[in-house]
């Protein structure tokens, strides 16, 4: 695959080093001459000075023939940017463009941007997921590909509490996935039971939380469960 | 350029509302500016919804980054519905190409090319 980076900071040069080992073709656009200089040695001709918002940069980098584009650079305006001259004048068939403040994740939905990542989001997903009492963690999101992990607790009242797995039904679109049981991982063939305080992992078309969250900790607010897992964007940064 | 074209348009009488991330920018309109000022940032929500976009005729966008002028004004007009959204981008390129989104571009550098090409096919030259 020939693939165009454009941001050449901490995420961009690692992104950029594991693509190149995989064996793909990659071009990696910097704007800083102080970070181009100290990178030129390791990337050299994958490495390319420049405003990758810029066309003619984009242009001379070989966007038109990339199979991905990926906007990582350090500010938010630039990554949409790229992402939509990437769809809109190149008709690129993959971008994924970093999220740096969590706040803007609306304005990325907003303009279509859907494959983002936002490394703030999912640190919060994975420290919630450390805690010692959770009720509800998202813990993968593939917004394109329609599909999400999630872990949950089961809760002392959950009508699939002490329920053995063959018996359980789980709403439409769920799939269980496995089970967590002091602090280990069965698969639901070998978990034999679903008891309370387990966590279950299952794989959801987005949407179905709400139901999944009231078959399993039926006296808990979905709404507000679901807030605690995400970084809450109208509360100021 | 925003805080002179917002002095003409409250002169001409319309009603506006100014965004800027420095306080500072308050004394480039005036002591005696009429219109609203709120501090913040161009593409944070909060402060779109503080300067009450949603009620606008009109949004236009003059920081002296191009892409946050393009992001800024698509923001407003899917998110906030404001029919008329003009943002400044000086890159010719990217004038063009982002109007294909709905929103309408203002470009200095053409404008300033047509002039200067203009002002040289106004002056008598020799041949």
């Amino acid at each position: 695959m020939f693939i165009v980076i454009i941001g050449c900071g901490k995420v961009g040069v690692n992104t950029a080093r594991s693509l190149l080992n995989m064996g793909h073709e990659v071009i990696v656009i910097e704007q800083r001459k102080s970070r181009y200089d100290l990178l030129l040695e390791e990337l050299g001709d994958c490495l390319m000075f420049g405003d990758g918002t810029e066309i003619w940069v984009l242009e001379k980098a070989g966007i038109g023939r990339a199979d991905l584009v990926v906007a990582v650079t350090g500010d938010d305006e630039d990554n949409i940017i790229i992402s939509q001259i990437a769809k809109l004048k190149y008709a690129a068939p993959k971008v994924v463009a970093r999220v740096n403040n969590p706040f803007n994740q609306p304005t990325f939905d907003l303009l279509g941007i859907d494959a983002t990542i936002c490394a703030a989001a999912n640190m919060l997903r994975l420290i919630m997921h450390e805690l010692p009492a959770h009720k509800f963690v998202p813990l993968l999101t593939l917004k394109r590909e329609n599909i999400e992990l999630v872990e949950l607790e089961v809760g002392e009242t959950s009508p699939l509490a002490n329920q053995r797995i063959e018996d359980i039904t789980l709403p439409d679109g769920v799939l269980l996935s496995a089970i967590l049981r002091d602090g280990k991982a069965l698969l639901p063939a070998h978990a034999g039971e679903i008891l309370p305080g387990d966590y279950v992992i299952c794989l959801l078309e987005p949407g179905r939380e709400t139901e999944l969250i009231r078959t399993f900790l039926p006296e808990e607010s979905p709404e507000a469960i679901q807030a605690e897992g995400e970084i809450d964007v109208h509360s100021g940064e | 350029m925003g805080s002179s074209l917002a002095r003409q348009l409250v002169d001409e009488g319309y009603d506006v509302c100014v965004i800027d991330e420095s306080p500072e920018a308050l004394t480039l309109l005036g002591d005696d500016f009429p219109g609203q000022f709120v501090i913040g940032q161009a593409i944070d929500w909060e402060t779109l919804n503080e300067a009450r976009v949603r009620e606008a005729d009109a949004y236009v966008t003059t920081t002296d980054g191009d892409n946050t002028n393009i992001v800024s004004a698509q923001l407003v007009r899917e998110h906030f519905g404001v029919p008329c959204c003009v943002a400044r981008v000086f890159d010719p390129l990217r004038a063009d190409l982002f109007e294909q989104t709905g929103i309408r571009t203002v470009c200095p550098t053409k404008d300033a090319r047509a002039l200067l090409h203009e002002a040289i096919g106004s002056c008598k030259l020799g041949g």
